[in-house]
Protein backbone atom coordinates (compact mmCIF):
# COMPACT_ATOMS: atom_id res chain seq x y z
CA UNK A 1 0.00 0.00 0.00
CA UNK A 2 1.05 3.27 -1.08
CA UNK A 3 1.94 5.49 2.12
CA UNK A 4 3.26 8.25 0.85
CA UNK A 5 0.19 10.59 0.37
CA UNK A 6 0.17 13.30 2.96
CA UNK A 7 -2.11 12.91 6.02
CA UNK A 8 -4.83 14.80 7.13
CA UNK A 9 -2.65 17.14 9.94
CA UNK A 10 0.40 17.32 7.27
CA UNK A 11 -2.90 19.07 4.86
CA UNK A 12 -3.86 21.23 7.81
CA UNK A 13 -0.16 22.64 9.00
CA UNK A 14 0.28 23.21 5.09
CA UNK A 15 -3.06 25.50 4.98
CA UNK A 16 -2.04 27.21 8.00
CA UNK A 17 1.73 27.56 7.16
CA UNK A 18 1.08 28.49 3.60
CA UNK A 19 -2.47 29.15 3.26
CA UNK A 20 -1.62 25.93 0.33
CA UNK A 21 -4.96 25.91 -1.42
CA UNK A 22 -4.58 22.83 -2.93
CA UNK A 23 -3.91 20.70 0.23
CA UNK A 24 -7.24 23.08 1.79
CA UNK A 25 -9.08 21.12 -1.72
CA UNK A 26 -8.00 17.68 -0.20
CA UNK A 27 -9.36 18.37 3.53
CA UNK A 28 -12.26 19.67 1.93
CA UNK A 29 -12.57 16.78 0.10
CA UNK A 30 -12.31 14.42 3.29
CA UNK A 31 -14.30 16.81 5.19
CA UNK A 32 -17.12 18.65 4.15
CA UNK A 33 -19.03 15.08 2.90
CA UNK A 34 -18.33 13.57 6.33
CA UNK A 35 -19.56 17.29 7.87
CA UNK A 36 -22.84 17.18 5.64
CA UNK A 37 -23.71 13.84 7.09
CA UNK A 38 -23.10 15.56 10.69
CA UNK A 39 -25.14 18.20 10.27
CA UNK A 40 -28.48 16.28 8.45
CA UNK A 41 -28.08 13.97 11.57
CA UNK A 42 -28.70 17.22 13.58
CA UNK A 43 -31.82 17.69 10.90
CA UNK A 44 -30.54 20.08 8.83
CA UNK A 45 -31.76 20.19 5.16
CA UNK A 46 -29.29 19.13 2.46
CA UNK A 47 -29.08 23.20 1.12
CA UNK A 48 -28.92 24.32 4.72
CA UNK A 49 -26.33 21.75 6.00
CA UNK A 50 -24.03 22.50 2.23
CA UNK A 51 -24.07 26.31 3.26
CA UNK A 52 -22.88 25.51 7.05
CA UNK A 53 -20.04 23.21 5.51
CA UNK A 54 -19.35 25.94 3.92
CA UNK A 55 -19.10 27.94 7.16
CA UNK A 56 -17.83 25.70 9.15
CA UNK A 57 -14.67 24.69 6.45
CA UNK A 58 -13.87 28.55 6.20
CA UNK A 59 -13.23 28.37 9.95
CA UNK A 60 -10.47 26.13 9.37
CA UNK A 61 -9.38 28.21 6.62
CA UNK A 62 -9.14 30.90 8.84
CA UNK A 63 -7.81 29.40 11.89
CA UNK A 64 -5.23 26.62 10.26
CA UNK A 65 -2.52 28.33 11.74
CA UNK A 66 -3.85 27.71 15.46
CA UNK A 67 -3.75 24.21 14.60
CA UNK A 68 -1.28 21.82 16.66
CA UNK A 69 -0.96 18.39 15.63
CA UNK A 70 0.79 17.56 18.87
CA UNK A 71 -2.52 18.40 21.03
CA UNK A 72 -5.17 17.22 18.23
CA UNK A 73 -5.90 14.93 15.26
CA UNK A 74 -7.46 16.70 12.42
CA UNK A 75 -10.29 15.31 12.59
CA UNK A 76 -10.89 16.03 16.46
CA UNK A 77 -9.60 19.78 15.53
CA UNK A 78 -12.12 20.00 12.58
CA UNK A 79 -14.55 18.25 14.98
CA UNK A 80 -14.48 20.94 17.92
CA UNK A 81 -15.01 23.78 15.53
CA UNK A 82 -17.80 22.18 13.50
CA UNK A 83 -19.47 21.56 16.76
CA UNK A 84 -19.02 25.06 18.15
CA UNK A 85 -20.51 26.23 14.57
CA UNK A 86 -23.50 24.30 14.76
CA UNK A 87 -24.28 25.27 18.24
CA UNK A 88 -24.07 29.07 17.39
CA UNK A 89 -26.09 28.39 13.73
CA UNK A 90 -28.79 25.68 14.87
CA UNK A 91 -29.20 26.61 18.87
CA UNK A 92 -28.11 30.59 18.56
CA UNK A 93 -25.99 29.47 21.68
CA UNK A 94 -22.43 30.43 22.60
CA UNK A 95 -20.18 27.93 23.59
CA UNK A 96 -18.33 28.47 27.18
CA UNK A 97 -15.00 26.96 26.96
CA UNK A 98 -11.89 27.55 29.33
CA UNK A 99 -8.98 29.87 27.71
CA UNK A 100 -5.99 27.27 27.79
CA UNK A 101 -3.72 30.79 28.22
CA UNK A 102 -6.23 31.64 31.47
CA UNK A 103 -3.67 32.94 34.66
CA UNK A 104 -6.46 31.59 36.26
CA UNK A 105 -6.29 28.60 34.99
CA UNK A 106 -5.72 25.95 37.99
CA UNK A 107 -2.68 24.32 36.37
CA UNK A 108 -1.72 20.64 36.44
CA UNK A 109 0.47 19.27 39.08
CA UNK A 110 2.88 17.74 36.78
CA UNK A 111 3.00 16.78 33.11
CA UNK A 112 3.43 12.82 32.38
CA UNK A 113 6.09 13.13 29.46
CA UNK A 114 4.93 10.39 27.62
CA UNK A 115 1.40 12.27 27.55
CA UNK A 116 2.07 14.01 24.56
CA UNK A 117 2.43 10.93 22.21
CA UNK A 118 0.94 11.74 19.15
CA UNK A 119 -2.22 12.61 18.37
CA UNK A 120 -2.33 11.09 15.29
CA UNK A 121 -1.04 7.47 16.57
CA UNK A 122 -3.28 7.27 19.25
CA UNK A 123 -6.09 8.18 17.14
CA UNK A 124 -5.33 5.30 15.17
CA UNK A 125 -6.06 3.51 18.18
CA UNK A 126 -9.07 4.92 18.56
CA UNK A 127 -10.23 4.64 15.90
CA UNK A 128 -9.58 0.33 16.00
CA UNK A 129 -11.04 0.57 19.61
CA UNK A 130 -14.31 2.18 17.87
CA UNK A 131 -15.22 -0.66 16.02
CA UNK A 132 -14.64 -3.46 18.53
CA UNK A 133 -17.18 -1.46 20.86
CA UNK A 134 -20.27 -3.85 21.76
CA UNK A 135 -23.31 -2.63 19.63
CA UNK A 136 -25.28 -0.88 21.62
CA UNK A 137 -22.48 0.78 23.78
CA UNK A 138 -21.62 2.33 20.04
CA UNK A 139 -25.03 3.26 19.23
CA UNK A 140 -25.31 5.32 22.48
CA UNK A 141 -22.27 7.02 21.86
CA UNK A 142 -23.53 7.99 18.09
CA UNK A 143 -26.86 9.21 19.74
CA UNK A 144 -24.92 11.19 22.25
CA UNK A 145 -22.26 13.00 19.84
CA UNK A 146 -24.39 13.23 16.83
CA UNK A 147 -28.48 14.17 18.54
CA UNK A 148 -28.30 17.24 20.35
CA UNK A 149 -29.74 15.66 23.10
CA UNK A 150 -28.15 15.37 26.54
CA UNK A 151 -27.96 11.64 27.91
CA UNK A 152 -31.01 12.56 30.24
CA UNK A 153 -33.09 12.75 26.99
CA UNK A 154 -31.84 10.29 25.03
CA UNK A 155 -33.24 7.36 28.34
CA UNK A 156 -36.66 9.42 28.04
CA UNK A 157 -36.79 9.24 24.31
CA UNK A 158 -35.54 6.25 24.03
CA UNK A 159 -37.03 3.88 26.69
CA UNK A 160 -33.62 3.66 27.72
CA UNK A 161 -32.94 3.00 31.62
CA UNK A 162 -31.35 6.19 33.01
CA UNK A 163 -28.84 4.18 34.34
CA UNK A 164 -28.42 1.49 31.85
CA UNK A 165 -27.50 4.81 29.65
CA UNK A 166 -24.81 6.11 31.61
CA UNK A 167 -23.33 2.70 32.42
CA UNK A 168 -23.28 2.10 28.55
CA UNK A 169 -21.84 5.16 27.82
CA UNK A 170 -19.22 4.93 31.19
CA UNK A 171 -18.40 1.34 29.72
CA UNK A 172 -17.46 2.68 26.23
CA UNK A 173 -15.38 5.72 27.10
CA UNK A 174 -13.32 3.30 29.87
CA UNK A 175 -12.33 1.17 26.61
CA UNK A 176 -12.00 3.95 24.66
CA UNK A 177 -9.63 5.95 27.11
CA UNK A 178 -7.53 3.28 27.62
CA UNK A 179 -7.07 3.15 23.87
CA UNK A 180 -5.87 6.41 24.04
CA UNK A 181 -3.81 6.63 27.11
CA UNK A 182 -2.23 3.34 26.32
CA UNK A 183 1.25 3.35 24.60
CA UNK A 184 1.09 -0.78 23.78
CA UNK B 1 -5.14 25.11 45.74
CA UNK B 2 -6.16 21.92 46.41
CA UNK B 3 -7.47 20.07 43.27
CA UNK B 4 -11.64 19.62 43.29
CA UNK B 5 -12.82 16.16 45.03
CA UNK B 6 -16.36 16.79 43.16
CA UNK B 7 -16.43 16.10 39.46
CA UNK B 8 -19.01 16.18 36.23
CA UNK B 9 -18.60 12.58 35.98
CA UNK B 10 -18.18 10.82 32.49
CA UNK B 11 -21.64 11.03 30.90
CA UNK B 12 -22.24 15.28 31.89
CA UNK B 13 -18.33 15.52 30.27
CA UNK B 14 -19.92 13.77 27.16
CA UNK B 15 -22.75 16.12 26.89
CA UNK B 16 -20.50 18.52 27.09
CA UNK B 17 -18.36 17.05 24.49
CA UNK B 18 -20.38 16.66 22.42
CA UNK B 19 -22.22 19.93 22.64
CA UNK B 20 -25.63 18.68 23.63
CA UNK B 21 -25.61 20.14 27.40
CA UNK B 22 -26.86 23.70 26.85
CA UNK B 23 -25.48 26.93 27.54
CA UNK B 24 -25.82 27.51 31.29
CA UNK B 25 -24.90 23.87 32.27
CA UNK B 26 -21.87 23.97 29.76
CA UNK B 27 -21.20 27.50 31.33
CA UNK B 28 -20.99 25.41 35.00
CA UNK B 29 -19.03 22.58 33.57
CA UNK B 30 -16.31 24.61 31.92
CA UNK B 31 -15.82 26.87 34.65
CA UNK B 32 -15.47 23.29 36.82
CA UNK B 33 -12.70 22.45 34.13
CA UNK B 34 -10.72 25.85 34.69
CA UNK B 35 -9.97 24.42 38.32
CA UNK B 36 -9.85 20.78 37.35
CA UNK B 37 -6.63 19.79 35.00
CA UNK B 38 -7.96 15.94 35.52
CA UNK B 39 -11.59 17.06 33.70
CA UNK B 40 -9.59 19.62 30.97
CA UNK B 41 -8.00 16.27 30.21
CA UNK B 42 -11.11 13.94 29.88
CA UNK B 43 -12.73 16.24 27.46
CA UNK B 44 -9.70 16.52 25.48
CA UNK B 45 -10.10 12.49 25.17
CA UNK B 46 -13.71 12.97 24.80
CA UNK B 47 -13.28 15.65 21.67
CA UNK B 48 -11.03 13.04 19.99
CA UNK B 49 -13.92 10.87 20.26
CA UNK B 50 -15.64 13.23 18.28
CA UNK B 51 -12.68 13.43 15.85
CA UNK B 52 -13.11 9.63 14.88
CA UNK B 53 -17.10 9.12 15.03
CA UNK B 54 -16.90 11.96 12.37
CA UNK B 55 -14.05 10.38 10.38
CA UNK B 56 -16.55 6.55 10.46
CA UNK B 57 -19.74 8.95 9.34
CA UNK B 58 -21.04 7.81 5.96
CA UNK B 59 -19.80 10.64 3.26
CA UNK B 60 -22.81 12.44 2.15
CA UNK B 61 -22.66 14.19 -1.52
CA UNK B 62 -21.52 17.58 -1.89
CA UNK B 63 -22.31 19.86 -4.96
CA UNK B 64 -19.56 20.01 -7.09
CA UNK B 65 -19.59 23.66 -7.24
CA UNK B 66 -19.76 24.31 -3.09
CA UNK B 67 -15.50 24.12 -2.95
CA UNK B 68 -15.44 26.30 -5.60
CA UNK B 69 -17.72 28.95 -4.08
CA UNK B 70 -15.58 28.67 -1.00
CA UNK B 71 -12.64 29.23 -2.61
CA UNK B 72 -14.15 32.39 -4.20
CA UNK B 73 -15.12 33.49 -1.25
CA UNK B 74 -11.82 32.83 0.67
CA UNK B 75 -10.24 35.18 -2.44
CA UNK B 76 -12.58 37.85 -1.61
CA UNK B 77 -11.61 37.27 2.13
CA UNK B 78 -7.74 37.84 1.61
CA UNK B 79 -8.47 40.55 -0.62
CA UNK B 80 -10.02 42.71 2.12
CA UNK B 81 -7.31 41.58 4.60
CA UNK B 82 -4.53 44.26 5.14
CA UNK B 83 -1.56 43.45 3.88
CA UNK B 84 0.26 40.12 5.74
CA UNK B 85 1.58 41.92 9.02
CA UNK B 86 1.25 38.52 10.74
CA UNK B 87 4.08 37.78 13.43
CA UNK B 88 6.20 35.22 12.51
CA UNK B 89 6.46 31.95 13.68
CA UNK B 90 6.24 32.39 17.07
CA UNK B 91 3.83 34.56 18.24
CA UNK B 92 4.85 36.70 21.82
CA UNK B 93 3.50 34.64 24.63
CA UNK B 94 0.73 36.51 26.20
CA UNK B 95 1.43 39.08 28.77
CA UNK B 96 1.08 37.74 32.04
CA UNK B 97 1.15 39.77 35.47
CA UNK B 98 4.66 39.53 37.21
CA UNK B 99 2.80 38.13 40.09
CA UNK B 100 -0.45 36.91 39.60
CA UNK B 101 -2.09 38.13 42.97
CA UNK B 102 -3.58 35.07 44.91
CA UNK B 103 -4.78 36.64 48.06
CA UNK B 104 -5.79 40.42 47.05
CA UNK B 105 -8.11 39.53 43.85
CA UNK B 106 -10.49 37.07 45.36
CA UNK B 107 -12.38 35.95 44.34
CA UNK B 108 -10.45 34.30 41.21
CA UNK B 109 -13.05 34.10 38.02
CA UNK B 110 -11.95 32.34 35.69
CA UNK B 111 -12.42 32.52 31.96
CA UNK B 112 -15.28 31.85 30.72
CA UNK B 113 -17.19 32.79 33.33
CA UNK B 114 -15.22 35.83 33.76
CA UNK B 115 -16.04 37.24 29.99
CA UNK B 116 -20.27 36.39 30.87
CA UNK B 117 -19.74 38.90 33.58
CA UNK B 118 -17.84 41.47 31.40
CA UNK B 119 -14.77 41.27 33.60
CA UNK B 120 -15.52 40.51 36.88
CA UNK B 121 -17.52 41.04 39.81
CA UNK B 122 -17.15 44.96 40.25
CA UNK B 123 -20.12 47.62 40.30
CA UNK B 124 -22.22 44.17 39.58
CA UNK B 125 -25.63 44.26 41.03
CA UNK B 126 -27.18 41.65 43.35
CA UNK B 127 -30.33 40.96 43.42
CA UNK B 128 -32.12 39.62 46.61
CA UNK B 129 -33.44 36.51 47.15
CA UNK B 130 -33.86 35.52 50.86
CA UNK B 131 -32.11 37.67 54.14
CA UNK B 132 -28.03 36.14 53.37
CA UNK B 133 -28.55 35.11 49.97
CA UNK B 134 -28.45 37.43 46.71
CA UNK B 135 -27.71 36.19 42.82
CA UNK B 136 -26.65 38.10 39.72
CA UNK B 137 -28.34 36.35 36.71
CA UNK B 138 -26.74 35.78 33.52
CA UNK B 139 -27.57 35.72 30.03
CA UNK B 140 -27.47 31.74 29.13
CA UNK B 141 -30.55 31.09 26.41
CA UNK B 142 -33.31 29.89 27.20
CA UNK B 143 -32.99 26.11 28.62
CA UNK B 144 -31.41 27.17 31.80
CA UNK B 145 -31.75 29.90 34.66
CA UNK B 146 -27.86 30.16 35.35
CA UNK B 147 -26.82 32.86 38.16
CA UNK B 148 -24.20 33.30 40.58
CA UNK B 149 -25.22 32.75 44.03
CA UNK B 150 -24.09 34.47 47.11
CA UNK B 151 -24.53 33.10 50.56
CA UNK B 152 -23.24 34.36 54.08
CA UNK B 153 -21.66 31.80 56.56
CA UNK B 154 -24.12 29.43 58.02
CA UNK B 155 -26.78 30.57 55.55
CA UNK B 156 -28.88 27.45 54.10
CA UNK B 157 -31.13 27.83 50.54
CA UNK B 158 -34.76 26.56 51.32
CA UNK B 159 -34.88 22.62 50.85
CA UNK B 160 -35.87 21.67 47.34
CA UNK B 161 -35.73 19.05 44.54
CA UNK B 162 -35.14 19.54 40.75
CA UNK B 163 -37.77 19.46 37.63
CA UNK B 164 -34.34 18.21 35.73
CA UNK B 165 -30.64 18.93 36.41
CA UNK B 166 -29.38 21.50 38.63
CA UNK B 167 -25.22 22.01 38.12
CA UNK B 168 -23.51 24.39 40.74
CA UNK B 169 -20.09 24.73 40.58
CA UNK B 170 -18.16 26.69 43.90
CA UNK B 171 -15.93 29.56 43.88
CA UNK B 172 -14.98 30.75 46.80
CA UNK B 173 -15.65 29.40 50.36
CA UNK B 174 -18.15 26.27 50.04
CA UNK B 175 -21.65 24.73 51.00
CA UNK B 176 -22.82 21.08 52.60
CA UNK B 177 -25.54 19.59 51.84
CA UNK B 178 -26.79 15.81 52.17
CA UNK B 179 -24.50 14.99 49.38
CA UNK B 180 -21.42 16.08 50.70
CA UNK B 181 -19.28 19.06 51.24
CA UNK B 182 -18.43 21.70 48.36
CA UNK B 183 -15.03 23.43 48.06
CA UNK B 184 -13.86 25.75 45.39
CA UNK B 185 -13.89 24.40 41.79
CA UNK B 186 -16.66 21.31 43.04
CA UNK B 187 -19.29 20.09 41.26
CA UNK B 188 -22.42 19.01 42.87
CA UNK B 189 -25.41 18.08 40.47
CA UNK B 190 -29.25 17.68 41.22
CA UNK B 191 -31.35 15.86 39.87
CA UNK B 192 -35.00 14.89 40.66
CA UNK B 193 -33.98 11.98 42.80
CA UNK B 194 -32.35 14.39 45.30
CA UNK B 195 -33.91 17.11 47.77
CA UNK B 196 -31.30 18.89 49.77
CA UNK B 197 -31.17 21.72 51.88
CA UNK B 198 -27.62 23.48 51.11
CA UNK B 199 -25.97 25.30 53.99
CA UNK B 200 -23.38 27.86 53.56
CA UNK B 201 -19.75 27.39 55.40
CA UNK B 202 -19.39 29.69 58.36
CA UNK B 203 -17.11 31.80 55.56
CA UNK B 204 -19.88 31.78 53.07
CA UNK B 205 -20.03 30.75 49.93
CA UNK B 206 -20.15 31.83 46.17
CA UNK B 207 -21.02 29.67 43.59
CA UNK B 208 -22.32 29.53 39.80
CA UNK B 209 -25.52 27.29 39.70
CA UNK B 210 -27.56 26.29 36.19
CA UNK B 211 -31.03 24.86 36.70
CA UNK B 212 -32.81 23.14 33.99
CA UNK B 213 -36.54 22.12 34.29
CA UNK B 214 -36.99 24.35 37.47
CA UNK B 215 -37.14 23.82 41.14
CA UNK B 216 -39.52 22.56 43.71
CA UNK B 217 -38.95 23.84 47.57
CA UNK B 218 -40.49 20.79 49.73
CA UNK B 219 -40.06 22.45 53.40
CA UNK B 220 -43.44 22.87 54.80
CA UNK B 221 -43.37 26.82 54.55
CA UNK B 222 -41.31 26.13 50.96
CA UNK B 223 -44.93 24.28 49.60
CA UNK B 224 -46.42 27.42 50.00
CA UNK B 225 -43.74 29.65 48.48
CA UNK B 226 -43.52 27.52 45.73
CA UNK B 227 -46.19 29.15 44.16
CA UNK B 228 -44.72 32.81 45.17
CA UNK B 229 -41.10 33.38 44.53
CA UNK B 230 -38.84 32.82 41.50
CA UNK B 231 -36.30 30.27 43.07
Amino acid sequence: MADTAPSLEDLLVAVGREQDRLAFGALFGHFAPRLKTYLRRLGCESGAAEELVQEVMLLVWRRAETYDPAQASASTWVFTIARNKRVDSLRREQRPEIDPSDPALVPEADEPADRRVEARQSNDRLRAALKDLPPEQAELLRMAYFEDKPHSVISAEHGIPLGTVKSRLRLAMDRLRKALRDVA
Amino acid sequence: MSLPSHHPGDTLLIDYAGGALCEGASLVVATHMAFCPCCRRMVGEMEAVGGALLDDLEPDSVSPDCLDALLARIDRDESLRPPPCRPALQPPAPQRPAHTPTTAARPIIPEPLRGYLGGGLEGKRWRFLQPGMAVIDLRTGSSAVTRLVRMKGGVAAPQHTHGDIELTVVLEGGFSDELGSFQPGDIAIGDPSIEHRPVADPEGCLCLSATIGGLRLTGPIGRILNRFMDF
